[in-house]
């Protein structure tokens, strides 16, 4: 390792902009001519529209156009479509209803779109979108996913009868069947996994800029996949030809998923520019990101684990119903089903695993994936099952686990996961001791004299990163390839500017794509420039999501980067008279091994690009592209531990330590790790204890609708956590990375619960465990 | 936010002419409720009249247990002051935990009184302390002045100017903040002094702040915690929401009397 290289812990190169407010995001960007765009948005939940009169909000002060769904229609912009296919098990495809980036005839949520206001300025817009006079009827609305499946519940979708999109499973039925009649045990949970609002602290915004001269289009916009956003609204949405739009996501303020989607605002911000002539700009302010970002989680479950005498598991039965919201967003379908049953093996050796999922339409904001996505849903059910197991059984949480723990590898699943690699029972032992597991009952006792419960809780985690390759994802439904490109240039002066696929939207991609070039090069860090988010710059991407920027991001830079070594080798070996096989690149130089015969970078690069002096038959210059398409997923593991304090008198939880040892394979950047760990279980922390969207089932109103009623975790609500790696080497990449963007968030809501109703002696404690559901579930 | 005038005046006389002449005024102190709802286009008031910048409103004097703050005195010079602090410690505490820094530096405690939100913090203290609110035409005491949610016996241009009170031998003020809102979800004030014991609750009660009446005869009795064991709080007065039920929140009411009680013994 150099000083700046692989598993350095080198500040972020980013933050010196992020820190001192000289970061450039969507709504820092101004386009000479500029106007503003607001949406006219449903108030009702579930309404048909039967008119849309405009004629006085068209004389108001500043109003340049009000656009509808029937214009957009008429110029022929396509429907938003879900891009990953599902097949029920009958084998017929999912029901996906249509969903207009304006709506024409029926609102189908609180916050769907109708209108779009175009004016000189924002207030402005906002006076004309109250003039907008619309004549609905309004309908009955449902929430809940269970109630609508019931019988006689709005209909919401012509094409989904009974609001059912698919009815989908994974397994064997019958041997699950079996193992459970002939389970010596069989623990049976009732699980929730609640409905969350993703809350980046950028929201979403786009500008539109069409260039009729050139008959070109530029699209800013708070994207964490520029490329896929391009290709979609192309070959889908009709907006543009691939080579008429630019699509550019500079800085952008956080995305835990819910900016992978492309959504109605930029398709129409592209389109009225093209109408209004005017570049047209809208920024989502606070209230419309609670009522418009695609949502997370949602999932209502039961699970059964089936043990034998030796507490050995012999099968797993899960039945889940996911709440999709009004719209099938980009990635929902595959959320609940090939990102989450395929991890209900969890960290354990199933013989028999059978998961059958039911999706449905409500009227409510599109649910999609969020930091983790399917996996902690997946988490959750299992480690509070096994908690539970645990207990009834009588016996010790961690030694039920270690007993069951995969130990060989690969390990194939009985739902179609091959794990490649790791080490359970090392992550077990490494937060074991962290958290002094075994002081706990001393902990306890002392808790109990100053009249409060403790409790701690496990959590053994496993998930799947990288979500590729794209020959697997493609016969599972997924509409696109799952691999990342890079392009590594060293310029002619010796400077590396890298062109990368992958987007950063807080992740820090500057500075370990930056050391990943370092560590090979053997070059510093600021030499180093990478370049990402703008489809007119960087080749071609499939963005960041899933854990995937390390796994596939770097491993697509590493491709290339093996590419420049080689041609490096061939100029320096020629250059420097020297066999090839006898160049080494060593301390930014190349050199003969063995002798003091050097050429530093640059003097490579200038001979590249003058090309005075190349081998014969060599093309000038010293770039180099990949494509990098990983053999299999990456499988993260580890083993969270929560010990908490509650107060029977109020039902408040306190957390008095949280550890966490998770199971990487290499790690770039530890700073960066701990940062992503300790966001994620903030997160996770949030789900557990405070975080949950709540909509009147009577009405279909959000009545989380801001923070006076969202519960975001604070500084406050959080201990200092403990950080711990193991590793275990990736064999799917040259690097042997895993990705660590999402684990937090995954592995910590069951270790949290599984710590509380240990102290408080119930297991029946739904998420989020607020003071009010703790003292109920104690005065139950 | 929709248009308005907004008018910086230099004295009360002043706030209340312009009060009396424009169409729909709404008088502006913290603005941490009003500024919010405007920006919510949930009010549109005509003129904006700012008070902020009256010196006469602003400051806290204590004269032996005489207390006198300025309705525009900010929460944090209520939780700094020394003088103030040295004879009623459960006031600069309470104002110590309202919001955060930012709308600490801000907020106003004749802007929290005049808007009498049901979770606010300084109502429950006013009712405890028996305190008098000063207005530019009368003087209202506290228990007639908190009429019911967002209502006071204020006049639509009647401006509080000060409060003021006896400091107690002794009391404690003791929250339980809304989890998302950290607005009080229980708040119960507790005030000793030689005419007996007053206990207020805000947060919790149907009709705003109100005073636990058989809280404070028990404690009038005996002063300690336990004294409130055999009390029931009834869930059927107070408000019931996503956060906290009824039952939950009269649970929560007793707990935090309880410790406010053990905090002031």
């Amino acid at each position: 390792m150099g000083a700046e290289g692989i598993g350095a812990r080198v500040a972020r190169k980013e933050d010196k902009r992020f820190l001192t407010g000289k970061g450039r995001y969507t709504d820092d960007i101004t386009v000479p001519g500029m106007k503003h765009a607001v949406f006219v948005r449903s108030p009702h939940a579930h309404a048909k529209i039967n008119g849309i009169d405009k004629t006085a909000a068209l004389e108001l002060p500043g109003v340049i156009d009000i656009l509808d769904g029937k214009q957009l229609t008429e110029d022929g912009i396509g429907s938003l479509i879900c891009g990953w296919m599902i097949h029920s098990k009958d084998g017929s495809p999912m029901n996906m209803g249509d969903w207009r980036p304006l709506a024409t005839d029926t609102v189908r949520y609180v916050g769907d779109a109708i209108a779009v206001v175009v004016a000189d300025t924002k207030a402005q817009a906002w006076e004309a979108i109250e003039a907008v006079h619309i004549d609905y009827e309004e309908l009955p609305a449902v929430t809940e996913s269970a109630d609508a499946l019931a019988e006689g519940a709005p209909q919401i979708h012509e094409n989904a009868p009974g609001n059912l999109i698919y009815d989908w499973e994974i397994g064997d039925s019958a041997a699950v069947d079996a193992a459970l009649a002939s389970a010596a045990h069989v623990t049976s949970l009732d699980v929730t996994n609640n409905r969350l609002i993703p809350n980046a602290m950028e929201p979403r915004a786009a500008i539109g800029l069409y260039n009729e001269a050139e008959d070109h289009y530029t699209c800013w916009t708070t994207s964490q996949n520029p490329h896929v956003t391009r290709l979609v609204m192309s070959a889908f949405y009709n907006v543009a030809p691939e080579n008429k739009l630019r699509v550019i996501a500079p800085d952008v303020g956080g995305g835990f998923g819910s900016k992978i989607y492309i959504y109605p605002e930029e398709i129409v911000c592209l389109w009225a520019s093209k109408r209004t002539g005017v570049p047209v700009k809208w920024v989502a302010d606070r209230s419309e990101a609670f009522m418009t970002d695609a949502h997370g989680r949602d999932h209502v479950s039961n699970i059964k684990i089936a043990f034998d005498a030796d507490n050995r598991i012999t099968g797993m039965k899960v039945d889940t119903l996911a709440n999709l919201g009004a719209y099938m967003s980009l990635f929902s379908s595959s959320v609940p089903t090939y990102l989450y049953a395929t991890l209900l093996s969890g960290q354990y050796d199933v013989p028999n695993i059978h998961a059958n999922v039911r999706t449905v339409y409500t009227n409510t904001v599109p649910v999609d994936a969020y930091r983790g996505a399917g996996r902690p849903e997946a988490s959750y059910i299992v480690e509070r099952a096994m908690e539970t197991a645990a207990r009834e059984l009588g016996v010790s949480p961690a030694e039920l686990r270690r007993k069951n723990f995969i130990t060989e590898f690969p390990h194939e699943t009985p739902v179609i996961m091959t794990y490649d690699g790791g080490d359970f029972g090392a992550c077990l032992d490494a937060a074991m001791k962290a958290a002094d597991y075994d002081g706990f009952p001393a902990r306890k006792a002392e808790s109990v004299a100053r009249g409060k419960l403790r409790g701690i809780g496990l959590s053994c985690y496993i998930e799947a990163c990288g979500i590729a390759p794209s020959k697997a994802v493609g016969s599972l439904g997924a509409g696109v390839g799952l691999w990342e490109s890079a392009e590594v240039r060293v310029n002619a002066v010796g400077t590396i500017e890298v062109m990368t696929g992958s987007h950063s939207h807080g992740q820090g991609h500057e500075t370990t794509f930056a050391q990943l070039v370092a560590e090979r090069l053997g070059v510093g860090i600021d030499t180093v420039n990478i370049v990402h988010g703008d489809t007119d710059k960087v080749q071609m991407g499939m963005g960041t999501y899933g854990s995937r920027s390390g796994a596939v991001g770097m491993s697509a830079i590493s491709v290339a980067l093996d590419k420049v070594e080689a041609k490096a080798k061939k100029i320096a070996a020629h250059l420097l008279e020297a066999d090839e096989a006898d160049i080494v690149i060593e301390g930014g130089e190349l050199k003969v091994a063995g002798t003091d015969k050097t050429l530093p970078w640059f003097q490579l690069a200038l001979a590249a690009y003058t090309a005075h002096n190349l081998p014969d038959g060599m093309e000038p210059g010293l770039m180099e592209t990949a494509f990098f398409d990983p053999t299999n997923f990456s499988f993260p593991a580890g083993c969270y531990i929560c010990e908490v304090e509650v107060d029977p008198e109020t039902g408040v939880t306190d957390i008095t330590q949280f550890v966490a040892a998770d199971d990487f394979g290499t790690i770039i950047n530890p700073m960066i790790v701990e940062g992503q760990v300790h966001g994620g279980v903030a997160q996770g922390i949030g789900q557990a204890l405070m975080e949950t969207c709540a909509y009147d089932a009577k009405n279909g109103h959000l009545l989380t609708g801001s923070y006076m009623d969202y519960t975001m975790p604070r500084a406050v609500d959080l201990p200092s956590f403990t950080v711990e790696t193991t590793k275990t080497e990736s064999p799917s990449n040259p690097l042997g990375l895993k990705g660590c963007g999402e684990a937090g968030a995954i592995g910590s809501p069951p270790a949290v619960i599984n710590a509380i109703t240990g102290a408080i002696g119930t297991n029946d404690l739904a998420m989020p465990a607020t003071p009010q559901a703790v003292w109920a579930a104690m005065n139950r | 936010m929709y248009k308005t005038n907004y008018h910086r005046v230099s004295s009360v006389e002043e706030a209340a002419s312009l009060m009396a002449s424009a169409e729909d005024g709404r008088l502006l102190a913290g603005g941490h409720t009003l500024i919010p709802t405007m920006k919510h286009r949930l009010a549109a008031p005509s003129d904006l009249i700012d008070l902020r910048h009256i010196a006469d409103l602003n400051g806290i004097s204590v004269t032996g247990s005489k207390v006198t703050i300025g309705a525009c005195t900010k929460h944090a010079d209520v939780a700094n002051s020394s003088e103030l602090r040295a004879v009623c410690p459960a006031l600069s505490d309470l104002a110590g935990y309202i919001g955060d820094p930012h709308v600490r530096n801000m907020g106003t405690i004749g802007g929290s009184i005049a808007n009498n939100d049901p979770a606010a913090d300084y109502p429950a203290a006013m009712m405890a302390l028996n305190a008098v609110i000063h207005t530019n035409s009368r003087q209202i005491d506290a228990s007639d002045f908190f009429v019911g949610m967002f209502e006071t016996a204020l006049g639509h241009d009647e401006i509080i100017t000060a409060v003021t009170f006896d400091a107690p031998q002794s009391a404690a003020y003791q929250k339980f903040p809304n989890p998302a809102s950290r607005y009080a979800m229980a708040g119960v004030f507790v005030a000793r002094d030689g005419n007996g014991v007053r206990v207020a609750v805000t947060g919790a009660g149907s009709h705003g702040v109100f005073r636990a009446s058989d809280m404070e005869t028990a404690l009038s009795a005996n002063f300690a915690a336990d004294a409130l064991d055999g009390v029931n709080v009834d869930p059927a007065e107070l408000l019931s929401d996503l956060h906290a039920s009824a039952d939950y929140r009269a649970s929560l009411v007793k707990v935090m009397a309880k410790r406010a009680v053990a905090a002031a013994e």
